[in-house]
């Protein structure tokens, strides 16, 4: 299926290096990357293994010291404000800690009414803007009502996530990163979370890629796996064939280390 | 039978915010460790594992008050104590404790060493520097730090090496029970299951008589706890061994966390995750009835009015519930039935 349509992103040689010198450390090595359209990826790692680099580095958000991302089978460019609002009306992303995502100083309606203007919605009646808004609130089971007049900080971490989801829901984006969206909030939550992005994932026909340390996460949701470990991809391929038969050694160990249910749990092995 | 390190009976405790509201955080809750057993405390947040966590220490203060109910060290009732003996003689040396987020505890300008040194100019003043040191670095030894942290900064270590400090710095006074609250949360699956080794090590090698482990991660917990407490709302809603917990449990709202669970196992993908709708109450007026009645699937009008108290069954199991376990049972079977419709 993925050789029949171009790569909706793709990049060759992607390379980051941070420091001089002795104090040289190279996040991202060499990644050959292609994600298909309407895929769902996941890229599992360690802390530091440079997932979050990775992202960064697709997102726009750093600039790479070597290599090329090619965004619908161009070549990317970012050089100017101009092209990269243009660039990210396409690629958005959800991170890891909803408390620092939001500006603080923007009320919940100031945010979302500028994803409907990102969205080329800035000649929309007043109305419409309203009815756009309270669409994506329901659709994450937040009550607009409610969240008028208020700040981000006053939500709780589970609902900070949840509106971050309704801004994805305004944008529509091409492509979805979502870095750790479910670290910061408990298992139950999760689940919630993950069943919003599906089905977002289900209407918009968008690329989503999970950026995770969890590996069961990356199982659930996932058709594909990327395993990385020091900035570049060991293993990857179909998510049930790398997570239940792993061949890297490296895999291995990773799956091991998680606490699972119906198997014993080897402590013996660190 | 063993010997019973900490029994809690009917303890309650409130927090008061600066407008004089009372908000019941921990509810009536009784629980017993056993010498060389740990107890796993699950639940969402908000629903007051933390909380129970510091009020289990006996040290209270603002916004935490202690309202009623006991806490009995290894026959010691410490309940009602004056905040500042139980620092100096419980503290360390009776019940450990290590917060969330333990590893930002540690003072970014001293030496690890020296951290170890304040423990003991509070709970033993008369030792040596020389006696510290050699006890320090046997400790380490023992539970297999490399012995070189104890001269650096905290800032030099990485995240798991900080957290086992932390637990390593915990247990030095040989405490009775430790009390972990979320310990690896922040940690990733290699640091985690270095940090649950160690746990497990010092309940084997004796420097700790028994646990009280405290997180939301469902595999972790029935991995490394014997008998787990379901949580809700303040309350306990379920108490049993680690495996009826995770795989017969009987409250609903167990029922539904464990719906909650991912691991990497085949199988996974045919189940579909069972979120619980809606939010926990808020505890500054709580319901009269069932607390979770507002989000339960198997609500009756009788719930919201009648509360229920800890029902006892066999095999050392309580749930607080209105249905018995056989309609309980009866209504899960018939559920997934008509999910395999």
């Amino acid at each position: 299926m993925l050789d029949e349509k171009p790569p909706c992103l793709s990049t060759r040689g992607l390379t980051k290096v941070f420091g001089l010198g002795n104090q040289r450390c190279v996040a991202v090595d060499h990644v050959d990357l292609d994600l298909g359209e309407t895929e769902v990826v996941s890229i599992v790692g360690e802390s530091g293994s440079g997932k979050t680099t990775l992202a960064k580095l697709l997102l726009g958000l750093i600039n790479p010291t070597e290599g090329e991302v090619y965004f619908q089978g161009k070549k990317r460019d970012i050089r100017t404000q101009k092209k990269k609002r243009e660039y990210w009306r396409n690629i958005q992303a959800i991170f890891q800690d909803p408390y620092t995502s939001f500006n603080i100083f923007n009320k919940i309606d100031a945010v979302l009414l500028d994803c409907i203007h990102m969205r080329g919605g800035r000649k929309l009646p007043q109305a419409r803007k309203v009815e756009l808004m309270k669409e994506a609130c329901s659709f994450v089971n937040l009550k607009f009502e409610e969240l008028t007049n208020k700040y981000p900080f006053e939500l709780s971490g589970g609902q900070m996530q949840r509106l971050m989801i309704a801004r994805i829901f305004l944008l529509k984006p091409k492509i979805l990163f979502a870095d750790e969206p479910t670290s910061m909030i408990d298992a139950c939550c999760r689940a919630t979370i993950l069943d919003m992005l599906m089905q977002l994932r289900r209407e918009t026909n968008m690329t989503l890629i999970f950026i995770t340390h969890d590996i069961g996460l990356a199982y659930y949701v996932s058709d594909s796996v990327y395993i990385m470990k020091q900035g570049k991809f060991v293993e990857s391929g179909c998510a049930d064939d790398v997570i239940l038969h792993p061949r890297e050694t490296y895999t291995q160990r990773l799956i091991n280390d998680v606490p699972k249910m119906h198997e014993a749990w080897d402590l013996s092995t660190v | 039978m063993a010997e019973v390190m900490l029994e809690v009976r009917e303890l309650s405790t409130k927090y008061v915010t600066r407008f004089q509201e009372s908000v019941y955080a921990v509810d009536h809750v009784s629980l017993k460790v056993e010498e060389g057993k740990s107890l796993g405390i699950a639940g969402e947040s908000g629903c007051g594992k933390s909380t129970l966590a510091l009020s289990l220490m006996g040290y209270y203060f603002a916004p935490l008050h202690y309202m009623s109910g006991e806490i009995i060290i290894d026959g010691r009732n410490i309940s009602g104590m004056n905040p500042d003996d139980v620092r100096k003689s419980i503290l360390g040396s009776e019940i450990a404790y290590i917060p969330q987020s333990a590893m930002n505890a540690l003072n970014p300008t001293q030496k690890v060493i020296n951290i170890i040194k304040d423990v003991f100019q509070a709970h033993d003043p008369y030792k040596t520097k020389q006696e510290i040191h050699e006890y320090a670095r046997d400790c380490f030894e023992c539970l297999g730090l490399p012995v070189e942290v104890l001269q650096k900064y905290p800032v030099e270590l990485s995240g798991g090496m900080k957290q086992r400090t932390v637990i390593a710095v915990s247990v030095l006074l040989y405490p009775k029970v430790l009390i972990a609250d979320e310990p690896s949360s922040a940690l990733d699956v290699t640091s985690q299951k270095m940090v649950i080794k160690m746990l497990k090590k010092l309940m084997e090698d004796g420097f700790i008589k028994s646990m009280i482990f405290i997180t939301h991660e469902l595999p972790l917990l029935y991995n490394v706890t014997d008998d787990i407490m379901v949580m809700y709302a303040g309350q306990i809603v379920e108490k049993a061994t680690a495996k009826e917990a995770v795989f017969d449990p009987l409250h609903p709202y167990s029922k539904g966390l464990m719906g909650s669970i991912i691991v990497p196992e085949s199988g996974l993908r045919d189940v579909k995750l069972a979120a619980i709708p809606g939010v926990p109450p808020n505890l500054k007026n709580p319901p009269t009835g069932c607390r979770f009645a507002e989000r339960c699937k198997f609500v009756i009008p009788e719930c919201r009015v009648t509360s229920v108290g800890l029902k006892e069954i066999e095999g050392d199991r309580s749930y607080r519930c209105i249905f018995s376990e056989k309609e309980l049972r009866e209504a899960y079977l018939k559920e997934a039935y008509q999910y395999a419709r």
